[in-house]
């Protein structure tokens, strides 16, 4: 091993830590970059080198994917509505999923006897395939955005009531002792104990269910064509005629949701936990 | 050293009516454990009692018992003031809350005008010295202050008892001397009756008019010292000969009971 001396190069492999701001930003994104630019380079491979011209329209090169896909106004304006209507749907769904969910925890939380009825059916909920349910919706609130919008509160609902339950639960008993001490009734507890306390918790759930509804909300798309056009009904119409840079360029835009609602939520949770809690600071460090 | 009542005695009487008197008080888990087994105890106004013994010999649970948290399965706990400050083995803050709104909560929970809990929660935090960090988190403050804060809550209410659940039992031995001196300069202040429960014999010693001895399932009192020393205590005290010999007499007892 070659001892280094102060003042000489460092050593690429020193821990991030020591270096400046901008070098050490620049390490963090240029890792991602490089797998980028490889996965184009392989679907360019794909669509030139292992697909004959006849058979390419099977996996279109990127630049036409972003030509027809994102470049034509008409196209792109098509792909936007759509995908701005599936995201009111994720977004709806997923608040009523809140609102149930927290709600639903939230009387779980208040006696055993009430959890104990409970819970086992949500669990069930969990493991039931949502997907066998749907066509069930169909049968019973019509094609339209009421199925659409159950699939997502469905789909969001179990990870919202799972994590308030136990943040919930979270609390110290020794918090519980002082809050008796000073005869806090069930209420002020809630407002000023346990919920707080079981805001981290919920935001985790929060960004499990946001995923989660992105996914109903395409889903319910296939299944449920009536009225305004979702993404995924754009997908399922674009692979049926064959128009494989718009299917191409649909199922990257429902990707990039899914991604950013992802990250929005983390972001609203940093802003609101990381204050006092560590489950909200960015693992990387300050 | 002839200051030192030995037990077996009566429960030494202090000198006004007991804030506290337990008589023969016992308690019985519900799975059958016997945490306390006849245990008498008294506390006047400007008493420090001090209850040690080994783990589990329930002594929380006799504070818990005092403060109401759990009743009494046996015997008569008295305790004639509904004023009870309580301080718990972690500082017990809630996190989301700064300094100064943590030492609020008593006040709010108890109804108190805002006007009156800031002056209140201002004037614990400049009692116990950390006025200037009232818009901190809890988790910007180390353990020792934490702590503090726990105490600043707990005498916004300017409590007539105070019951303390080895509240420094987590902190080095450092941080702990210095609570204990600045502990002591809050009773000389404001001379409430106080129960205090440690496995420390010279915190014990150090803080105290009285320590009781306790042994260990079922918890009983093994014996009571009286401790002679003047209020205020300097820290040195915890160097003196006397202090030593009534040290060693509550660590004989406690060796006897745990034997």
């Amino acid at each position: 091993m070659r001892v280094e001396l102060p003042g000489t190069d460092r050593p690429a492999t020193l821990p991030p830590r020591s270096r400046s701001g901008w070098r050490r930003g620049l390490g963090l994104w240029i890792p991602p970059l490089l797998v980028f630019v490889v996965m184009l380079a392989l679907w360019y491979g794909v669509s030139y080198l292992l697909l004959s011209p006849e058979r390419r329209f099977l996996v279109p090169p990127p630049h036409a994917v972003v030509q027809v896909g994102y470049m034509d106004h008409d196209n792109l304006v098509e792909l936007l509505a759509a995908l701005g209507l599936t995201t009111r749907v994720a977004l709806t769904g997923l608040g009523i999923a809140v609102a149930a969910g927290a709600s639903l925890a939230i009387l779980m939380h208040q006696a055993r006897w009430i959890e104990r009825s409970i819970y086992p059916y949500a669990v069930i909920l969990q493991t039931i395939p949502i997907l066998a349910l749907v066509p069930l919706f169909g049968f019973w609130f019509g094609f339209g955005m009421v199925s659409r919008v159950l699939v997502c509160v469905l789909i969001a609902l179990f990870p919202i009531i799972a994590n308030t339950l136990f943040g919930l639960q979270s609390v110290e008993p020794s918090q519980h002792d002082l809050f008796t001490l000073h005869g806090a009734g069930r209420l002020r507890r809630l407002w000023k104990l346990e919920l707080p306390a079981a805001l981290p918790a919920i935001f985790t759930g929060l960004r499990i269910s946001a995923g989660l509804s992105v996914i109903g909300a395409i889903v319910g798309d296939f299944f449920f064509k009536q009225g305004d056009p979702g993404i995924g009904i754009l997908i399922d119409l674009y692979r049926a005629r064959l128009q494989s840079e718009q299917l191409f360029a649909a199922v990257i835009l429902s990707s990039l949701l899914g991604v950013v609602v992802f990250w929005c939520f983390g972001y609203v949770s940093r802003r609101v936990v990381s204050r006092w809690h560590e489950s909200g600071r960015d693992p990387r460090g300050p | 050293m002839t200051a030192v009542a030995r037990s077996p005695s009566p429960a030494g009487f202090g000198p006004a009516e007991p804030v506290l008197a337990f008589e023969g008080v016992s308690k019985r888990f519900a799975d059958g454990t016997v945490a306390l087994d006849g245990v008498d105890l008294r506390v006047a106004p400007g008493e420090f009692v001090t209850v040690v013994g080994p783990s589990g010999c329930g002594k929380s649970t006799l504070l818990r018992i005092a403060s109401g948290l759990e009743v009494a399965s046996g015997g008569t706990p008295r305790v004639s003031t509904a004023k009870i400050g309580y301080v718990f083995q972690d500082a017990t803050l809630l996190p989301w809350r700064s300094v100064r709104a943590n030492v609020e909560l008593l006040g709010e929970l108890e109804g108190l005008p805002r006007v009156e809990r800031r002056r209140l929660a201002q004037e614990a935090l400049e009692l116990v010295g950390l006025a200037e960090f009232a818009r901190h988190l809890p988790h910007a403050l180390s353990g020792g202050m934490r702590m503090r804060v726990s105490l600043a809550r707990s005498l916004t209410l300017r409590p007539e008892l105070f019951l303390f659940d080895e509240p420094f039992g987590a902190l080095d031995e450092m941080t702990r001397q210095r609570l204990n001196d600045e502990l002591l300069g809050l009773f000389v202040a404001r001379r409430f009756a106080s129960l205090f429960v440690t496995h420390s014999v010279s915190e014990a010693v150090f803080l105290s008019t009285q320590v009781v001895v306790m042994s260990s399932r079922p918890g009983r009192v093994l014996g009571r010292f009286e401790v002679p020393f003047e209020y205020p205590r300097a820290p040195e005290l915890r160097y003196t000969e006397p202090f030593a010999h009534i040290s060693g007499a509550v660590s004989a007892r406690l060796r006897e009971g745990s034997a």
